[in-house]
């Protein structure tokens, strides 16, 4: 509970220390970014739709990295899984939109983000590549993939554009209000984050995956199947990433095009940080840095130098984070005993 | 990058494709010595950007180069040191802290850019490195140099032996006088100085222009060519010319008009990297202590 106040508190203070590194008056700056964040009805609709992609990729940092897999390639089973949802949208074309289809572009994001993430995780377990350095190729690899895409056997009738056909309205994830951006995906990413929490901390699967996640060694002695839960973890991870896309593109853009990746899938990565690597800590954590985005906009006004800030109060932050859980270690330091990488 | 399509219509020269590689070569063969120290340096692309923006910067400011290339180093110096004390001196996560470097450098160098140059961000243009002799600089002859210099210095000599021996068992190289923390943040320091040079060729060398977002990943690039390249300087390099080469490839087969998707070609180098790693697997070339933090009373 402290630890929590202190994270909330510091985070405060992070970002008025960013804000007067770049000259903008702090007591302004941050009545401008609470106003453009929570002001009103849009304000907080603009928040959750910046949370939403936040919330779901944090959650699939969470579940690899708790189980001691660092999928790193969030961004591109993010972008498979967008992929996947606009393939199953082509050839739902001859029937008619509905929700169905919906469902069916959700569950094609979900399966193709797994299936991504799972050949990373295949492949250290069985050939020792470093999650790291796959998934790090496999980013490279998935931005190639969509623009084969949207040229290729994706691309929209006329033919003009490197770009999907858009998503007929009906197939499109629910909109609360006709005047907001606010979709169902909202819904989705609260219900993926109790999901998760079950999973890690109230089933047996869960807790063996933790105990992965711990000490690989010690689970392994302990007759624990190690390799499988790691590639679990990251086909959830994975599967969670690509949602991510397909909610962005099912709620938001309607299309994919070469400017579909926008970073979500890297900006889950310090979410899922300052979250505590906790399945609900994250919503928190997903809506600070949602509302930061959504209320950098108004900053513009005050400095050119608008969203950039968020991505430095991100990494502040973290460092910060990491900083403290230093102090901790070194206090723990007397009776000799440490733990590896915790 | 538009800016950064010089002439490939035409015909791809030896030189050219040298010219396209230096950066990337320039980045992986710090990460290698780094990496034989026994760190990831996943802050690697931070350093690029920051040492892109640096000697944009002080390019800009002083009409010099070289000038602008010292500004970079130093800024990618200083960012991997920011790492090693993270990483090296409190043991910290080295995903976790090269992921937040990473963000650090993004935000910095897009929000310096945004309050100096607008939201607009027009394309800059730049005084370059002088050249000679065609297409030669100063950097392009500094680079054969490089790997040759840090093949030897990693396997002839005394501070090589022991840096290798601080990424293989650093307990080890403590009972023998060393000093592992010591010679991990001078590897991490090697692997910041090139990469923040890496940024600023990228700026001064290659395009003599800024925009934000020209690193374009060549530092996790870089990073996934140590493995491939098995931690030999040589083989690193030859491994991120293949690179090169496979990008200067796409715009040869677009102009030819061969129905091979440029995707493919563009993808290619990954993925054959990434069939190399499956084949070795890990195998006997990784440094064994690598990406795990060293305590000294554990």
């Amino acid at each position: 509970m402290i630890r929590t106040v202190l994270t909330a508190l510091g985070l405060v203070v992070v970002l008025a220390l960013t804000l007067a590194c770049f000259g903008v008056a702090v007591g302004p700056g941050l009545l401008l970014l609470t106003e453009g964040a929570f002001g009103d009805k849009f304000a907080i609709a603009r928040t959750l739709v910046k949370a939403t992609p936040l919330l779901l990729t944090a959650l699939g940092m969470t579940v690899a990295w708790k189980t001691g897999v660092y999928n790193i390639g969030g961004e591109g089973q993010y972008i498979v899984g967008a992929v996947f949802a606009a393939a199953i949208g082509k050839l739902l074309l001859p029937t008619s939109p509905g929700p169905i289809w919906t469902v069916l572009m959700l569950i094609a994001a979900i399966l193709g983000g797994a299936g991504y993430a799972s050949l990373a995780g295949w492949l250290y377990v069985r050939r020792g590549v470093e999650i790291v350095i796959s998934t790090i190729l496999l980013n490279f690899i998935a931005i190639q993939i969509l623009g084969w895409a949207v040229e290729g056997p994706l691309k929209e009738k006329a033919g003009q554009v490197p770009q999907t056909d858009s998503i007929p309205d009906a197939a499109m994830l629910i909109k609360f209000d006709r005047q907001m951006d606010l979709h169902a995906g909202v819904v989705l990413a609260l219900l993926a984050a109790v999901a998760v929490y079950l999973l890690m901390y109230r089933t047996r699967l869960g807790f063996l995956m933790r105990v992965t996640g711990d000490n690989r060694r010690a689970a392994r002695a302990n007759q624990i199947p190690a390799d499988r839960l790691q590639v679990v973890a990251m086909a959830i991870s994975g599967g969670l990433c690509g949602l991510a896309g397909g909610v962005q593109y099912l709620g938001i853009v309607g299309r994919l095009g070469t400017t579909f990746p926008e970073q979500w899938g890297f900006l889950g990565i310090p979410v899922a940080l300052l979250g505590g690597l906790h399945p609900l800590g994250v919503i928190p954590a997903a809506v600070y840095f949602g509302a930061l985005f959504a209320g950098s906009d108004q900053l513009s006004r005050f400095t050119p130098a608008g969203t950039s800030l968020v991505y430095v109060i991100q990494a502040v932050a973290v460092l910060g984070f990491v900083a403290m859980s230093t102090v901790k270690w070194r206090r723990r330091k007397p009776d000799g005993r440490t733990e590896s990488n915790s | 990058m538009a800016s950064t399509q010089t002439g490939w219509e035409d015909r791809i020269e030896l030189v050219n494709l040298l010219r396209y590689a230096v950066p990337l070569v320039l980045a992986s063969t710090g990460e290698t010595v780094g990496q034989k120290s026994g760190v990831i340096n996943i802050g690697l692309e931070g350093c690029l950007m920051v040492g892109a923006y640096s000697a944009m910067a002080v390019t800009l400011d002083t009409r010099n180069p070289f000038l602008g290339c010292a500004a970079g180093i130093l800024a990618g110096l200083v960012l991997a040191l920011l790492f090693a004390w993270f990483t090296v001196w409190r043991s910290q996560d080295q995903v976790v802290v090269g992921t937040a470097i990473n963000l650090l450098a993004t935000g910095l160098t897009l929000a310096l850019f945004q309050s100096r140059f607008g939201q607009s961000g027009s394309l800059l243009s730049l005084p370059s490195l002088p050249q000679f002799g065609g297409e030669w600089d100063v950097v392009m002859l500094f680079v054969p140099l490089l790997v040759v210099l840090a093949w030897a210095s990693i396997t002839k000599t005394t501070w090589g032996l022991a840096l290798r021996a601080a990424g293989e068992a650093p307990k080890a190289v403590e009972a023998a006088g060393f000093s592992a923390l010591k010679l991990r943040t001078q590897g991490l320091a090697v692997s910041g100085a090139l990469g923040g040079l890496a940024g600023a060729y990228l700026t001064v060398g290659l395009t003599g222009s800024y925009a934000p977002g020209i690193t374009a990943g060549r530092g996790f690039v870089a990073i996934a060519m140590v493995t491939f390249g098995r931690w030999r300087p040589f083989w690193v390099a030859m491994a991120t010319i293949l690179v090169g080469f496979a990008d200067s490839l796409q715009y040869e087969l677009q102009a030819a008009g061969l129905p091979v998707p440029y995707q493919l070609l563009k993808a290619l180098p990954y993925v054959i990297a990434l069939t190399v790693l499956i084949i070795v697997g890990s195998g006997k070339d990784v440094p064994l202590s690598l990406g795990q933090a060293f305590r000294r009373n554990s």
